[in-house]
C-alpha cells in the first residue's frame, strides 16, 4: 500500500523559510507500522531527513511530534490511529522554536521544568538510611512521577505557545505538584511561594489539551488544580508566627 | 548550568492584584456576583410582562437596587480588567511581538482602563445622579 506523507522541513544552513515536502512511500502490509517505524523508511529514501529517537518503546521521550495535528510520541504512535484517508502530516511539535526539520529546542521547556526545583528538600537531619514513607503517601504520587517530560503536553497548550518564559506549562506544574504532595518534601511554602504570581499557574484555563496528548495518560490539569487549590488554602489561612 | 532567573521572578504591576490566587478569586466572586445580578433582572423581567419606564424608573429608585447595581457595576470592571490584562498578557507577549509588545500593551491597557473608567463614573452618574 502507497501512503502520502508531508513532513516538515527546515534546514537552517540552506532554507531561509521552512516548507512541507511531500513523499510517496510504500507500506509492507501485514503489520501496524508505527509512525517511527515510517520515519525510519523515509530516512532511508531521504538521509537528509532530521529526528529525534532513542528508545523506540515510549519510555525515552525522545520523538514527540505532531502527527495530523497532534502531538504525541511517533515510537508507539500506530498509523492506523493517525493516518486519515491515506494522508499523513508530520511535523514538530508547535510552539518552540525548530532546530532542524522534527527537532526542535527544548531550552524553555527545560528552564521552566529547573524552575519548579525538580528535587527534594529537606530541611530535616539526614537519617541514616532512605527517608520512609507510608503506602498511602506514596501512592499520592502515583500519577506523577511517571512523566517522562517528551514535552508533548506542554507544545499542546496555547498558554505555553504564548508565555513560554513566564507560564510554567503542564508537564512542569505536573513535576511541581509531584514535589509538593511528597511527605518527605518539606520546601512546601518556598514551592508554593514561588507559584502564586499570575502566570506560573494561572494561565492555565484548564482546556485539557495535555491530558487529551500525554502518551503516559497522565493528568497535569488534574494536578493544576490540586497546586490552585494549595495555593488557596495558603491564601485563606492565617500566617504562621514570624520567628 | 544556564541562568533561569528571567522564569524566576514574574512580576506584573498592571496585573489586578499582581497575585494570581487573587485575581483568580476576584474573577470567580465578580462572576458570581454578574451572575446573580442577570439572573435576579431576568427573573424581574420575567414578572413584569408589561413593562413600562415607570416601573423601570421605580425599581432603580429603591435604594438596594440601586446598592446591587453598583456591585453589579464593580464586579463587571473588575472582571473585565482581570479578563482585557490576561487576554493582552496572552497574545501582546515580547515572546510573540518582541521589544515593541510593551508599547501595543501600554497602548491596549491604558485604551482599555480608560474605557472601564468612563463605564463605572457614568454607572454611578446613571445609579446615583440627579
Amino acid at each position: 500500500m502507497t501512503m502520502a506523507v508531508s513532513v516538515y522541513r527546515y534546514n537552517p544552513d540552506t532554507d531561509q523559510k521552512s516548507r512541507m515536502q511531500d513523499y510517496e512511500i510504500e507500506i509492507p502490509g501485514g503489520r501496524d507500522l508505527m509512525v517511527l517505524d515510517l520515519l525510519e523508511l523515509l530516512k532511508e529514501q531521504d538521509p537528509s531527513l532530521s529526528y529525534r529517537r532513542s528508545c523506540r518503546e515510549g519510555v525515552c521521550g525522545s520523538d514527540g511530534v505532531n502527527m495530523n495535528g497532534k502531538n504525541g510520541l511517533a515510537c508507539i504512535t500506530p498509523l492506523s490511529e493517525v493516518v486519515r484517508a491515506n494522508k499523513l502530516s508530520i511535523k514538530p511539535l508547535p510552539g518552540l522554536p525548530v532546530i532542524r526539520d522534527l527537532v526542535i529546542d527544548l531550552t524553555q521547556f527545560y528552564q521552566q521544568y529547573e524552575r519548579i526545583k525538580p528535587y527534594l528538600i529537606n530541611d530535616a537531619p539526614q537519617v541514616a538510611q532512605e527517608r520512609l514513607q507510608s503506602p498511602e503517601d506514596r501512592k499520592k504520587l502515583d500519577g506523577l512521577y511517571e512523566c517522562i517530560l517528551c514535552a508533548c503536553c506542554s507544545t499542546a497548550c496555547p498558554s505555553f505557545w504564548w508565555n513560554p518564559d513566564k507560564f510554567v506549562g503542564p508537564a512542569g506544574l505536573l513535576q511541581a505538584y509531584r514535589f509538593l504532595v511528597d511527605s518527605r518534601d518539606t520546601a512546601t511554602e518556598e514551592r508554593l511561594a514561588a507559584l502564586e504570581d499570575p502566570f506560573s499557574v494561572f494561565r492555565c484555563r484548564g482546556i485539557m489539551n495535555c491530558v487529551s496528548v500525554c502518551p503516559r495518560g497522565l493528568n497535569p490539569t488534574r494536578a493544576i488544580g490540586h497546586i490552585r487549590n494549595m495555593l488557596l488554602e495558603r491564601a485563606v489561612q492565617p500566617s504562621p508566627p514570624s520567628s | 548550568m544556564p541562568d533561569s532567573s528571567a522564569a524566576k521572578m514574574v512580576t506584573q504591576v498592571t496585573a489586578m492584584s499582581r497575585n494570581g490566587i487573587s485575581d483568580w478569586l476576584i474573577q470567580r466572586l465578580s462572576a458570581l456576583l454578574l451572575a446573580f445580578y442577570t439572573v435576579s433582572l431576568v427573573i424581574w423581567f420575567l414578572m413584569t410582562p408589561s413593562l413600562s419606564y415607570d416601573q423601570w424608573q421605580a425599581l432603580f429608585d429603591t435604594s438596594w437596587v440601586q446598592v446591587c447595581a453598583l456591585v453589579g457595576l464593580l464586579a463587571a470592571c473588575a472582571h473585565a480588567w482581570i479578563g482585557v490584562w490576561t487576554c493582552g498578557s496572552d497574545y501582546l507577549s515580547d515572546h510573540s511581538l518582541g521589544a515593541r509588545a510593551v508599547i501595543f500593551r501600554f497602548v491596549y491597557q491604558t485604551t482599555s482602563i480608560l474605557i472601564l473608567i468612563v463605564y463605572l463614573l457614568w454607572g454611578i452618574n446613571i445609579l446615583w445622579g440627579t
